[in-house]
C-alpha cells in the first residue's frame, strides 16, 4: 500500500487525480506487489544501459529518459559528474565533447564518469522520478544539465548534426515543465530555449557558416515561436520567483523583440546582465555583461572588464573572440588578429573556426 | 552512521534528555515500520582506545582514531529499497548531527540455483 501511495504521488501530478482514487490505490497496491519483485531485475537492466553505450532512443521513452536523468543528477553525485553522466548516458555525447563543454581535460571527464557509474551501482541510487517532496531540489540539478546540453547543441560543437541536442534539451525541458508546472525556473529555461531556437534558422548560412546576431536576416526568425517563448516567460514571471533562467530568457526576449540590430535595447540588456551577475557570479556571465556594456558605454570600458577576466577564462575561446572584436572596434587590428588566433586554437566548432579564420584573414 | 561533536552531548543537560527522547521515538517509529533492523549507540570518544598496526608494530593509545572533533556516535541498520529512502529517513533524524549513509557489503551466495 505504501508503494501505491508513492506511485500516486508520482503519477497524479503528471496524469491528474483519477476519478476514483481509492480504487486506483487498491489496484495499484496489488500491481506494486508484483512491481517489487520486478524492481530488482528492472533496476539491473537500467543500470546495464548506463554501463554500456548511450541508451537507445525509443519513441515512447520520454519518461524513461527522465528517470535516468533524475538518477544521473542525483545529489549524492558530485555536481560535475551529474552533468557529465547525463550528457554521456542519456544523450550520448562523447567524452571529448563533454570535456570541451566543461573546459576540462578529457581524461578528467572519463575518470569522473567511471566513478559516478560505480557510485550509482554501489550506493543504490534509484532510477525513478523522486517523490513530490524531493522534486524542487532535484529539479535545480536537472535544469543545470539541460542548460548545458542546450548550449552544446545550440553552439553546435564539432558537427552540425549535434544541433539536434538543443531540440532534445528543449523537449526535455518541456517534459520537466509538464511534470512540475509550478516551477518558474523550469518554465524560464523552456522560454529561453524557445526564444533561442526561434532564431536558429538565421544563425547559419546554407553552407553552414555562422551568422552573427547583428548580421542575421530577422525575417527568418520564427515569429510564432518567439510569441510562444514570450508567453512562457510571462507565465513564469507571474509566479514572482525570479531566477537566472528567467533573466536569461528576458535577455533573449530583448533580442527577439528587436526589429533590427540598431534598435536593440542594450540598456535593458545590461541591466538584466547586472542582475544575472548578482545571482550567479559566473565569469562567463560577466563576459556577456561586458559585451552589453560595449554597446552602452563603448569598447574601451568593455575591454577593461574583459581583460579582468582573462586569467579565469584563459581557455574559453569566446573570451579571446570578444577581445578581438573590441580591439578591432578600438582600431587595434594587429592585437585583434592575435586574440582571434588564440580563440581559433581553443575551439573545434567548424562554424566558429570558419568565422574566426575569415576575421584573421581580413 | 550518526556523526556528531560529542562534547555537545552532555547527558546531565535537559536538552540532551529531550534529544534522547526524540531519538528513542525515531528508532521506535522506524523499527515498527520494519525499516530499522538493528543499531546501537556508542559511548563518547573519551572512552575510546585505538589499536594500530603499522609497519609490523602494534600500538595501543588512548582516544579515538581520528583527531576530528566529530565522531561516530552510533549507527542504525536499515532495510530500504534505495538510497532515496535512506536519505528521506536521515532527513527525519530528530537531532542536530551529520549522517553518513553507506550500503552494507553483502557476500551473496551464487544465484545460479535460481536459473532454469
Amino acid at each position: 500500500m505504501q508503494d501505491a501511495l508513492v506511485a500516486a504521488l508520482e503519477h497524479w501530478p503528471r496524469e491528474g487525480i483519477p476519478d476514483n482514487p481509492g480504487a486506483w490505490l487498491m489496484t495499484t497496491a496489488r500491481r506494486k506487489g508484483i512491481d517489487r519483485l520486478r524492481r530488482e531485475a528492472r533496476y539491473r537492466d537500467k543500470l546495464a544501459q548506463l554501463q554500456e553505450e548511450p541508451m537507445q532512443r525509443s519513441p515512447a521513452g520520454g519518461d524513461e529518459r527522465l528517470e535516468l536523468i533524475f538518477a544521473c543528477c542525483h545529489p549524492a553525485l558530485p555536481r560535475e559528474s551529474q552533468v557529465a553522466l547525463t550528457l554521456r548516458s542519456v544523450l550520448g555525447m562523447t567524452t571529448a565533447q563533454i570535456a570541451r563543454a566543461f573546459v576540462t581535460p578529457e581524461a578528467t571527464i572519463a575518470q569522473r564518469l567511471v566513478r559516478a557509474k560505480r557510485k550509482i551501482a554501489d550506493s543504490g541510487i534509484p532510477m525513478r522520478v523522486p517523490d513530490q517532496s524531493e522534486l524542487p531540489d532535484r529539479l535545480a540539478e536537472i535544469l543545470a544539465v539541460l542548460y548545458l546540453l542546450f548550449n552544446e547543441g545550440y553552439v553546435a560543437s564539432a558537427s552540425p548534426e549535434r544541433r539536434g541536442l538543443a531540440e532534445d534539451a528543449r523537449w526535455l525541458a518541456e517534459l520537466v515543465v509538464r511534470l512540475m508546472p509550478d516551477e518558474p525556473e523550469a518554465i524560464g529555461l523552456q522560454a529561453l530555449m524557445a526564444l533561442q531556437l526561434a532564431r536558429a534558422a538565421a544563425r547559419f548560412t546554407s553552407d553552414g557558416r555562422l551568422v552573427l546576431l547583428q548580421d542575421q536576416d530577422r525575417s527568418r526568425w520564427d515569429r510564432q515561436a518567439i510569441a510562444g517563448g514570450l508567453a512562457l516567460l510571462e507565465r513564469a514571471a507571474r509566479m514572482r520567483r525570479s531566477g537566472p533562467y528567467q533573466v536569461q530568457a528576458a535577455i533573449a526576449a530583448c533580442h527577439a523583440e528587436a526589429t533590427s540590430w540598431e534598435v536593440t535595447d542594450w540598456t535593458q540588456i545590461l541591466m538584466l546582465y547586472e542582475g544575472l551577475v548578482r545571482m550567479t557570479g559566473s565569469a562567463v556571465v560577466r563576459l556577456n555583461r561586458a559585451i552589453a556594456l560595449s554597446h552602452v558605454a563603448g569598447p574601451a570600458r568593455a575591454l577593461a572588464d574583459v581583460d579582468a577576466l582573462s586569467d579565469e577564462l584563459d581557455r574559453y575561446h569566446l573570451l579571446h573572440a570578444t577581445r578581438a572584436a573590441l580591439l578591432r572596434d578600438l582600431g587595434r587590428p594587429d592585437e585583434a588578429r592575435e586574440a582571434d588566433r588564440r580563440a581559433l586554437g581553443l575551439t573545434e566548432n567548424p562554424a566558429e573556426r570558419a568565422l574566426l579564420m575569415e576575421r584573421i584573414g581580413r | 552512521m550518526f556523526i556528531s561533536d560529542d562534547s555537545d552531548w552532555d547527558p546531565s543537560k535537559p536538552e540532551t534528555q529531550e534529544a534522547y527522547k526524540r531519538v528513542g521515538e525515531w528508532f521506535e517509529q522506524h523499527s515498527k515500520s520494519g525499516k530499522i533492523t538493528g543499531g546501537e549507540e556508542l559511548k563518547s570518544t573519551t572512552t575510546a582506545t585505538t589499536v594500530r598496526q603499522r609497519n609490523g608494530k602494534i600500538s595501543v593509545t588512548d582516544g579515538p582514531f581520528s583527531e576530528s572533533k566529530e565522531s561516530i556516535g552510533g549507527y542504525a541498520l536499515v532495510d530500504v529499497k534505495d538510497l532515496d529512502e535512506a536519505i528521506a529517513m536521515a532527513k527525519t533524524w530528530p537531532v542536530l548531527s551529520t549522517i553518513e549513509i553507506r550500503p552494507l557489503v553483502t557476500h551473496d551466495a551464487p544465484s545460479a540455483r535460481l536459473e532454469p
